[in-house]
């Protein structure tokens, strides 16, 4: 599966090589992995993490894609609470509870999604976003049960779901309860398509395997982040299997919109924007509810 | 069933080779007119021995092995045993038909159902028609199809599991693999009907589950479940693809232990020596589950049936 791609990616890292990242070549410059210009870290942070040279967007923390998304301290964080146990004692070359360990404490939260109530533009929603730093954003049985009761409390305070995918696939460590978790969170979705409440989805880099063979795939409006990778297969498998290089910009967020399941491609500074102007259709701004 | 030439797995080696001698035996004795009978018998007391001592203490890795044996039954196999009047139901109606998965409507003794399941090959001819059962998106949308047509016409839903996965491939991509698969959970999720799922062989990853979100699902024996295949787990996680005994071993994608963590809901048991020896007797015990499901939900209403199905998967996952 793709989280393939994620864990050679680490292996590169680990050599200081590894695209996306900001604090690989020395702590004030970055080389952008798209177009090779060097930028100044500052510049580029605060230009949102989008090279000023090419566009490219560089990934987000979910602290970073909070502050993009959600009017300033309108996040009401639930299920904060929850994380993953080792009920396998899963260990391959470091058990999963190391895993666990080490990547709570690189990003200072329990698990890969977080969700609570926020406001966007003042249009008020119910928003979970996953972080592909903490463990390539991988879909186990913290992020399956903090998905349904972000579903769960989108019905209840009849408000819209707005969900930011990026993520590596299905959590190996967590065995089959991980794939199960692709069941849990679809059939969390199709409680949400009985209702009338909106379901939207804004896929950034990477969304891949498990979490976009469910839940990422079945907004009702699908958004996604300009240049982002979106796949069920990453490239690696793919060009495994059929012995061949990819063409360039397969399963990009562009390729996905030509092909038909994705609604809009935006810049990254777009997206909240857009995410009201949709929200504008269901629901009123918080001043006037 | 097939006679075909069978190719011991490894571990089968001193079974096959005792079965050998037994014939040999047998053959001397009837040529030479020498009464060997006791001789014989003691032989397969001792092969019924030895067989069931390896298959009591089969490693997960051997488990998959069988799970994937060419001579495995498949879906048409079990069909052919178990169903009558089967009226296959070809193509999804917006790109093609896929032969990595078939369904259509048939009868379990007497009763209308709908039967959907993967589709592998004998041989390699065959194989490589049905894509080594890896579906396209095609084959999750045509099983969706049928699964809809089912519950219009108020059929049970049975559909049968054994795939190393969906397909990873250009085209695959390009019609939306992942979009077909979401689709089937979150439909199956909430088709009102009874459906029953039945991991016959390998329950490879999301292309398993992409026709498994059932109100039971149960596993032969034999079969396994995983999320990952043990090979790329191995090479991902160990960074060595001869590390998949490791990998099987820590996946926990067995049977028994599935059972044990609630991820499944039973196991139907296989012939001695695996259902690659004996067709008939692996679709006896799988009709016989089929006939105690089917049972069990002909009287249960819809709405209960859904809810019970929705908190059944609510409800999998470990976490504090
Ligand atoms: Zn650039």
């Amino acid at each position: 599966m793709s989280v393939l791609d994620w864990f050679s990616k680490q292996k590169e890292s680990n050599a200081g090589r590894r695209a996306g990242r900001l604090d690989i070549p020395g702590d004030l410059w970055v080389k952008c992995p798209s177009c090779a210009a060097v930028l100044y870290k500052k510049d580029l942070e605060e230009n949102h993490k989008v090279c000023q040279n090419c566009g490219h967007h560089f990934r987000l923390t979910f602290e970073e894609r909070l502050s993009l998304t959600a009017d300033a301290g309108s996040f009401r964080e639930f299920a904060a609470e929850l994380s993953a146990v080792d009920f396998l004692d899963f260990e391959d070359t470091k058990t999963y509870k190391k895993r666990l360990e080490e990547n709570q404490r690189k990003t200072g939260r329990r698990d890969a999604f977080v969700c609570g109530e926020a406001a966007i533009h003042g249009y008020p929603a119910v928003l979970g976003i996953m972080d592909f730093s903490f463990l390539g954003g991988s879909m186990g049985s913290v992020l399956g049960e903090k998905f349904v009761r972000a579903a769960e409390r989108a019905l209840e305070k009849k408000l819209p779901l707005v969900v930011f995918t990026a993520s590596g696939g299905a959590r190996m460590q967590e065995g089959l309860a991980s794939l199960m978790q692709m069941a849990k969170t679809a059939a969390a979705v199709a409680r949400l398509q009985d209702s009338a409440l909106p379901y939207i989805v804004a896929l950034t880099d990477p969304t891949t395997g498990g979490t976009t063979a469910s839940f990422a795939m079945l907004g009702d409006i699908h958004l996604a982040e300009k240049g982002a990778l979106i796949a069920f297969a990453g490239p690696r498998v793919i060009e495994q299997t059929i012995r061949q290089k990819l063409p360039k910009g397969f399963q990009s967020a562009e390729f996905l919109e030509e092909h038909g399941f994705v609604d809009a491609v935006l810049d990254r500074q777009e997206i909240k924007n857009h995410l009201a102007k949709i929200l504008k259709h269901f629901v009123q701004p918080a001043e006037q509810r | 069933m097939a006679e075909k030439k069978k190719i011991p797995l490894e571990f089968e080696k001193p079974i096959t080779e005792l079965y050998d001698k037994i014939a040999e035996l047998e053959t001397l004795s009837r040529e030479q007119n020498i009464d060997m009978t006791s001789e014989i018998n003691a032989m397969k007391n001792r092969a019924l021995e030895l067989e069931t001592k390896i298959f009591q203490n089969l490693l997960p890795m051997q488990i998959v092995q069988i799970s994937r044996h060419q001579l495995r039954p498949g879906t048409l196999d079990y069909i052919q045993l178990l169903f009558t009047d089967f009226v296959e139901l070809k193509g999804d109606r917006v790109f093609a038909d896929d032969p990595a998965i078939i369904g259509g409507f048939a009868f379990y003794q007497g009763q209308n159902v709908a039967v959907i399941g993967h589709q592998k090959g004998h041989d390699t001819k065959e194989n490589i028609r049905r894509n080594f059962g890896m579906p396209n998106p095609e084959g999750y949308r045509k099983a969706l199809r049928i699964m809809r047509l089912a519950a219009k016409f108020g059929f049970p839903v049975i559909t049968l599991v054994d795939t190393p996965g969906a397909y990873p491939g250009l085209g695959a991509e390009e019609r939306g693999q992942a979009e077909a698969i979401a689709r089937n959970l979150q439909e199956m999720s909430r088709l009102p009907v009874p459906a029953l799922s039945i991991v016959t062989g390998e329950g490879g990853s999301g292309g398993a589950l992409g026709i498994a979100v059932a109100d039971k699902v149960l596993m032969l024996e034999y079969a396994v479940y995983s999320v990952i295949s043990p090979e790329a787990c191995g090479s991902i996680l160990w960074r060595d693809a001869a590390q998949s005994e490791a990998a099987a071993q820590a996946l926990k994608l067995t049977a028994p232990d599935l059972l044990k963590l609630k991820l499944i809901d039973g196991i139907i048991p296989e012939p001695r020596g695996g259902a690659h020896n004996n067709h008939e007797t692996a679709a006896q015990n799988i009709g016989q589950a089929i006939d105690v499901f089917l049972r069990e939900y002909s009287r249960q209403n819809t709405d209960e049936i859904l809810a019970k199905r929705y908190n059944k998967f609510r409800n999998m996952g470990f976490f504090k």
